[in-house]
């Protein structure tokens, strides 16, 4: 559709763009990894312990620092009334956004993730399995943290708000992406099923996350 | 395709406060309709209402095509332009850019695009980021879509607010226009608009 592709270039191109993009993301992301070593310690086998779940904390972080402006910028300058009264509907132009929030910050932190767990003394036989469970989980940050971003349109603070709603529900990938790599790394056969779950996490709030935005942007703008 | 809009009954409220109610309205092919009235009366939320971003309290906005009623959601998607005092531009991209942007989410095509920018000169502006510039070039870059994407009915919420005086007359050429190939207009003003109009008081 000649609208939504129109659409589709214009967030990848705020996304990359604007506010720092990408790069304050993966810069925040190894801000993190860089302090967990001074404040826990740089002994490398108690490093080695918490690796990669220290970087599946840092990615669920990292992301939601790009959340935030997510709806609120269309909101403030009026774009969103455009988007909202469009050829496509609300859903798809929530589904977009998010997909090219995904692209733009979700696909280089996933790059960043194994880096930061090697950095961090992980073994390097996990770094595929840390991608892609990073690459996964980083879909479903970006739909979950987008129907955060949407339900904060319109209150002061909002940044913090996104925090507050969006961080409970980041639970679940954490669990089962960090589960994933805790089993594939002691060679139990669970780790599959963990990679499963988390597939299936992200592909739900995929699925359902852009209709419950639509709503909240159907919301605030009237 | 819509050739009139029927208000009828119409209330809005905004939170608590009842802005109006029992608003009637008929609007047809070919004609526009300024809404005059105080600051705070409804004019905007009467806007956003035809436009389906206000549900009213109560009444009915119908789009007809002749006697037939037409699905108000197929025509606001389709059907109309709204423009209100935010434009939608965002300031850190480029004036043609956005433009192109706006042009191609409302229908319309690049060629489209260029030829509504050598219409309303705005040659010179295309390189700029929107935040460079002025209200009046911003809202010359908003109003090309218009002319770019052509839509029957038009939604304006103070459209000629910051523009001088000749681009106000160039402006008001391109709305004879529109009403001449059977557009509609439906205007929130408080200063008179360059053409015909039938003025309607909002929240009497």
């Amino acid at each position: 559709m000649n609208g939504l592709s129109a659409l589709i270039r214009r967030e990848l191109a705020l996304a990359w763009g604007g506010g720092g993009g990408p790069l304050l993301g993966l810069t925040f992301f190894a801000t993190i990894t860089t302090l967990l070593p001074l404040a826990i310690g740089a002994e490398p086998s108690r490093l080695a312990a918490i690796a990669t779940g220290a970087a599946w904390v840092a990615l669920a972080l990292s992301t939601l620092l790009s959340l935030e402006r997510l709806f609120e910028r269309d909101y403030e300058d009026g774009a969103l009334d455009l988007l909202a009264i469009g050829p496509a509907p609300l859903e798809a132009v929530c589904f977009v956004k998010c997909l090219a929030q995904w692209i733009a910050t979700g696909l280089p932190l996933a790059i960043a993730a194994p880096i930061g767990a090697l950095a961090l003394n992980a073994p390097s036989e996990l770094a595929p399995m840390i991608f892609v469970t990073a690459l996964i989980g980083g879909l479903g940050f970006s739909f979950t943290g987008g129907i955060g971003a949407a339900l904060s349109l319109g209150s002061r603070r909002g940044g913090v708000l996104v925090a507050v709603i969006v961080l409970p529900l980041f639970v679940f990938p954490i669990i089962f992406g960090a589960g994933a790599i805790e089993a594939y790394a002691s060679h139990l056969m669970g780790w599959k099923s963990g990679l499963a779950f988390l597939g299936a996490y992200s592909l739900t709030f995929t699925a359902i996350g852009p209709f419950f935005m639509a709503a909240a942007c159907r919301n605030a703008i009237s | 395709m819509i050739d009139g809009v029927s208000i009828e009954d119409l209330a809005l409220t905004r939170g608590d406060r009842a802005l109006f109610s029992g608003f009637d309205l008929k609007l047809g092919r070919g004609e526009a309709v300024a809404l005059v009235g105080a600051n705070g009366a409804g004019k905007t939320s009467l806007l956003r209402c035809v436009a389906g971003l206000l549900r009213p309290a109560a009444g009915k906005v119908r789009f007809l095509d002749g006697q037939i009623e037409l699905e108000a959601a197929d025509v606001r998607a389709h059907g109309l332009h709204l423009l209100g005092h935010h434009d939608g531009l965002k300031s850190a991209r480029k004036a043609w850019d956005e433009l192109v942007f706006q042009v191609r989410w409302t229908g319309g095509t690049l060629a489209a695009a260029e030829s509504a920018r050598e219409r309303l000169k705005l040659g010179p502006l295309c390189d700029l980021e929107i935040r460079k510039l002025s209200a009046g070039q911003r809202r010359r870059v908003a109003l090309a879509r218009l002319v770019a994407s052509p839509r029957p009915l038009w939604l304006l919420d103070e459209p000629f607010a910051p523009l001088d005086a000749e681009r106000r007359a160039v402006f008001g050429a391109l709305m004879s226009e529109h009403l001449a190939g059977g557009g509609m207009i439906l205007a929130a003003v408080h200063d008179p608009l360059p053409i015909k109009t039938r003025q309607v008081e909002v929240g009497a």
